[in-house]
């Protein structure tokens, strides 16, 4: 059986879907949220590589390098926004992150 | 080929469940632990399909430097992990409900794709023959030359990211005595040395 | 000469007006630039600490004036009564030369452009001073009357801080009543109309202080605007009859108008009757004919000058003088004509019934007013304009020269105005019991005396007139006289004859009022004695063709005057003289001789007195009937239309709705990211799911 572009599709979209649930199942802490969206970009990742293997482009691969340096970026200002709301607010419970309520 | 398609099954389980388990472990430390599992996998994945460099450059940034800092982060913080509120359950039924129509989407819109024609006349920068050119000359070849900019912009990017972190979480410390050198040097004789005549016996 | 007679008032307005905005230095007057005293006037607040007690006001129901110390005369003030009085004496001696210019053989009427006022459509009005004959007799009136009243003012509000205002007010009154009678057209004539009621509305009102001042000067101008309304009603059917509002034009076309119709509401009525009518409501109102005369008596809250001035002579003839202006159109509407005289003789008579049951001497004159003005339109009903006019004129030098006199009893006996305690002063202050005495002969018509001549003339006419209305107005008219004769002389003998019923130091106190008041009252009595031998003749007499001109139109049929020099039987020209004597004896017998008779008279008959008494409780009905209504629906849609349901369903219903549906929506934002998350994705998959399937 020929692994097909098919088959890498498949896996990066259950790798999606499980970070698009992490986000919003989770009750236990905001970690477990950057996470999830870590676990998104590397789905969208896979997806990109695969694509370039498949159509014999290398533009997928230099825009997944792209995007793995805006997911570090994003994964370190995220965190140290985190670590900053924690030593104002002592917690990074999930019910506690409230301070935006309408 | 057999090969392959075991090392693909392989590779697909290990990181499918590596993701169950992130999002569904109870210690925050295990989650950390099963991401960089699942960066391995993809890792394997990539090198499976080809594109070593991009599977090399994953495991040194996404695993040495992400998943260190959340490592890092997950143990700064004091994280009481045995409360876990099980509201996840009012949620579960509509989530699980959205979780597979998304899946769903995406099968059909993948199953019902087909490729152009005339897609090969479009390549925005054809692979080279891997036998001329190794994936990472072949990358290099197109980053520093038409991608230059782009290259540098993430740079940047970065750049800003660390200045950004460091800001928010910069504290001064009150109270902290460090030695301040300049300050030191431009010391006169005036401010630190009185002569004072002392009579034989007396103190100061 | 005409534009000054009309514009000197005007102009002593504008000074003494503008001298009583500026704030006073001493004293007792109103301070800051507040118009025309609205300010604190602590003048009036001044009276606790007076050394003068109050016990001696017992019967205190109507308003007198306020004790207050006497405001020593300022630059202000003085200029203001110079200026005034000086205007106004000019425009009177102006007037007079006018008089005798204008009217009699080979007088010219004349008519003075200004210019224009408005131009729309068809309508095209001019403000123009009319001077003809009916004019020049008003100008005379007016002017004399009140160039007397401006002088009796400086003596008479000594005591008050408002001096220059009130003598505004009074210019301010001339020049409106001027307005109205040389008035060109209908719209010119009902702004001097308007001007004399906002007048007479400021002067009731003078000491403003005073909630029954300020109820009384409200229900004068409310009921005045109910006859204005009418007036008005009045004047737009003229022009839809007519196509202009001027005199000349109107009048012109009245004879083609005989027969037509208007059609209102699927009725079809006599266009003229129709406009006449509405044009008597208006006169109804200003003159206080029976049904909107409920505001007269009240009107005497204000200073006794204002009531000489206005409620006698001037504002409330206003009416007659339009209905005489106006004679061409009543002419061609008998039916119109036959109301004016009902409502004029039942008015006399009514309000000669309540005249001698009140004890409020300005309210006796003022009912003696209202019952002469009875007079005066019943005899214009029966198409006896002029005898209507002669008798405007001795009408107004008797009655304001009655009622300045009173003021100066007023006056003498420190604001008294009960008859019930005054008494025993006719030596104290013989001359203006004197001039009283000269009054009150002329009111009840005995011979020489001005009223003589004009009452007895508007009784023949009516007499001769030979039609059931005339008949019905001629012994209502007789009744009157009788009443009219007899609570004259009740007033003049509780006044100043029998046993002093004031306060003794009141009594002691009693003078006779200064020369500034008493001139007036000379040259007022003057006019009360000659005035009917003098004019008799012009007016009314053989040569009164010549004396009105064309000011006044008569149908040859309808002409009683002419009837009455003619056709009379002789009792009817003596009835009037005999029923006055009785009256006069009949007063003296209750009021000198038996004066506990009074008192068991009323009491035999308490239902009728009270009945009398109470106005025949033409108040009270109207509260009953009006303003009761009025108060409840206005409640209504104060309470249910614009509380509930404006501000319920309206501005406040849709706030209250936004601001529910608001909080509802803002439920949404729960603060948490992983909501918010959710709707994203929930968003994104609702996007694909739709464009897959309709896209």
């Amino acid at each position: 059986m020929e692994i097909g572009l098919g088959h890498y599709l498949t896996v990066a979209a259950i790798l999606f879907t499980l970070g698009i649930f992490g986000i919003f199942l989770n009750r236990k802490n905001v970690i477990i949220i950057l996470m999830s969206i870590e676990m998104m970009l590397l789905a969208v990742n896979l997806n990109l590589v695969a694509f370039s293997v498949y159509l014999h482009d290398l533009v997928g691969q230099v825009f997944s390098m792209i995007i793995l340096t805006v997911a570090a970026a994003e994964a370190a200002i995220g965190l140290a926004i985190l670590v900053v709301y924690f030593r104002n607010r002592g917690s990074i419970r999930v019910e506690d992150i409230n301070m935006m309520r309408g | 080929m057999i090969v392959q398609v075991l090392a693909f099954y392989l590779f697909s389980a290990i990181l499918v469940a590596s993701g169950v388990m992130v999002i569904s472990a109870r210690n925050p430390v295990h989650s950390v632990l099963y991401l960089i599992l699942a960066f391995f996998q993809a890792a394997g994945l990539c090198v499976l399909m080809g594109a070593e460099f991009l599977a090399m450059i994953l495991v040194i940034v996404y695993v040495g430097a992400v998943a260190v800092l959340f490592l890092f982060v997950v143990m700064m913080l004091d994280i009481n992990f045995r409360e876990l509120r099980q509201g996840a359950a009012q949620y579960m039924p509509f989530g699980a409900l959205l979780g597979l129509v998304l899946l769903a989407e995406l099968a059909v819109v993948f199953g019902a794709w087909v490729v152009a024609p005339a897609a090969n006349q479009v390549l925005g920068a054809p692979t080279p023959a891997i036998e001329q050119v190794n994936n990472t000359r072949a990358l290099g070849q197109l980053i520093y030359t038409h991608y230059a900019y782009l290259f540098q912009a993430s740079g940047i990017v970065l750049l800003i990211a660390m200045m950004g972190a460091i800001v928010l979480t910069l504290r001064r410390r009150e109270g902290v005595r460090k030695q301040d050198i300049s300050a030191q040097l431009a010391r006169r004789r005036e401010e630190t040395m009185a002569i004072r005549k002392v009579p034989t016996g007396e103190g100061v | 000469m005409e534009v000054l007679v009309v514009f000197l008032p005007l102009l002593a307005f504008l000074i003494a007006g503008s001298l009583s905005l500026f704030a006073y230095g001493h004293n007792g007057a109103p301070k800051g630039a507040a118009a025309h005293g609205h300010g604190h006037d602590h003048g009036h607040h001044d009276h606790h600490h007076d050394a003068h007690g109050h016990d001696d006001h017992g019967h205190d129901d109507h308003g007198h004036d306020d004790h207050h110390p006497a405001a020593p005369a300022d630059w202000r003030d003085r200029t203001a009564q110079v200026v005034t009085c000086g205007a106004v004496v000019l425009a009177a001696v102006m007037s007079w030369i006018l008089f005798f210019q204008v009217t009699g053989h080979g007088g010219t009427p004349r008519t003075i452009e200004l210019f224009r006022w408005m131009k729309s459509g068809t309508l095209d009005v001019f403000w123009a001073l009319r001077v003809d004959q009916l004019t020049a007799v008003m100008l005379v009136v007016v002017n004399t009357v009140s160039a007397c009243v401006h002088v009796y003012s400086v003596g008479y509000m000594a005591d008050d801080p408002n001096k220059p205002r009130f003598q505004a007010y009074l210019s301010f009154f001339t020049f409106c009543m001027l307005m109205l009678v040389t008035a060109d057209n209908f719209v010119q004539m009902f702004f001097g109309w308007e001007g004399v009621g906002v007048a007479s509305y400021l002067l009731i009102n003078f000491w403003y202080e005073k909630p029954s001042a300020n109820n009384a000067a409200m229900k004068a101008f409310l009921v005045n605007r109910v006859g204005d309304f009418g007036f008005a009603l009045g004047i737009f059917s003229v022009f839809v009859l007519t196509g202009s509002l001027q005199f000349d034009v109107a009048f012109a076309k009245a004879p083609e108008l005989v027969g037509k119709t208007l059609h209102f509401l699927s009725w079809d009525f006599d266009a003229l009757t129709i406009a006449c009518l509405l044009l008597f409501v208006g006169a109804m109102g200003k003159s206080a004919q029976l049904g909107l005369h409920t505001w007269l008596p009240d009107a005497m809250e204000g200073p006794t000058p204002v009531s000489a001035l206005i409620h006698a002579a001037t504002m409330v003839t206003a009416g007659v003088f339009m209905v005489c202006r106006l004679s061409p159109l009543f002419e061609y509407a008998p039916a119109a004509l036959q109301v004016v005289t009902v409502v004029g003789a039942f008015t006399a008579f009514v309000a000669a019934t309540i005249g001698f049951t009140q004890f409020d001497i300005k309210r006796v004159i003022a009912y003696s007013t209202m019952s002469q003005l009875g007079y005066m339109f019943f005899a214009a009903g029966v198409s006896a304009y002029d005898a209507a006019m002669f008798h405007l004129f001795t009408h107004a030098f008797f009655k304001a020269l009655l009622f300045l006199g009173a003021g100066s009893v007023i006056h003498a006996l420190h604001h008294e105005q009960d008859m019930r305690n005054m008494g025993g002063v006719w030596k104290k202050i013989p001359v203006t019991y004197a001039l009283m005495w000269i009054g009150n002969l002329a009111l009840a018509g005995l011979p020489i005396f001005a009223g003589f001549y004009s009452k007895d003339m508007i009784l023949e006419a009516a007499f001769a007139a030979n039609s059931p209305v005339g008949m019905l107005a001629f012994w209502l008219g007789i009744s009157a006289a009788l009443m009219t004769a007899f609570y004259s002389w009740r007033l003049l003998i509780m006044s100043f004859h029998g046993a002093p019923r004031m306060p003794k130091k009141v009594f002691e106190h009693a003078h006779e009022s200064p020369l500034v008041m008493l001139v007036p009252l000379f040259v007022l009595g003057a006019g009360a004695v000659l005035s009917g031998i003098l004019f008799a003749d012009r007016f009314i007499g053989h040569h009164r063709a010549d004396f009105w001109g064309k000011s006044i139109f008569v149908l040859p049929a309808h002409d009683s005057i002419e009837a009455a020099h003619h056709y009379l039987p002789g009792w009817v020209g003596t009835l009037p003289i005999i029923v006055g004597l009785i009256g006069i004896a009949l007063a003296y017998l209750l009021y000198l001789l038996l004066p506990r008779l009074p008192g068991a008279i009323a009491s035999t008959f308490s239902g009728v007195h009270a009945f009398l008494y109470n106005k025949w409780y033409f108040d009270e009905l109207y509260d009953w009937a009006f303003v009761r209504p009025a108060r409840w629906l206005g409640h209504g849609l104060w309470k249910g239309g614009d509380g509930a349901l404006i501000d319920g369903v309206g501005p406040d219903g849709l706030a209250a709705a936004t601001q529910n549906v608001a909080a509802k929506a803002s439920r949404m934002q729960s603060g948490y990211v992983y909501h918010y998350a959710f709707a994203m994705v929930i968003g994104v998959v609702t996007l694909v799911v739709w464009l897959s399937l309709f896209g």
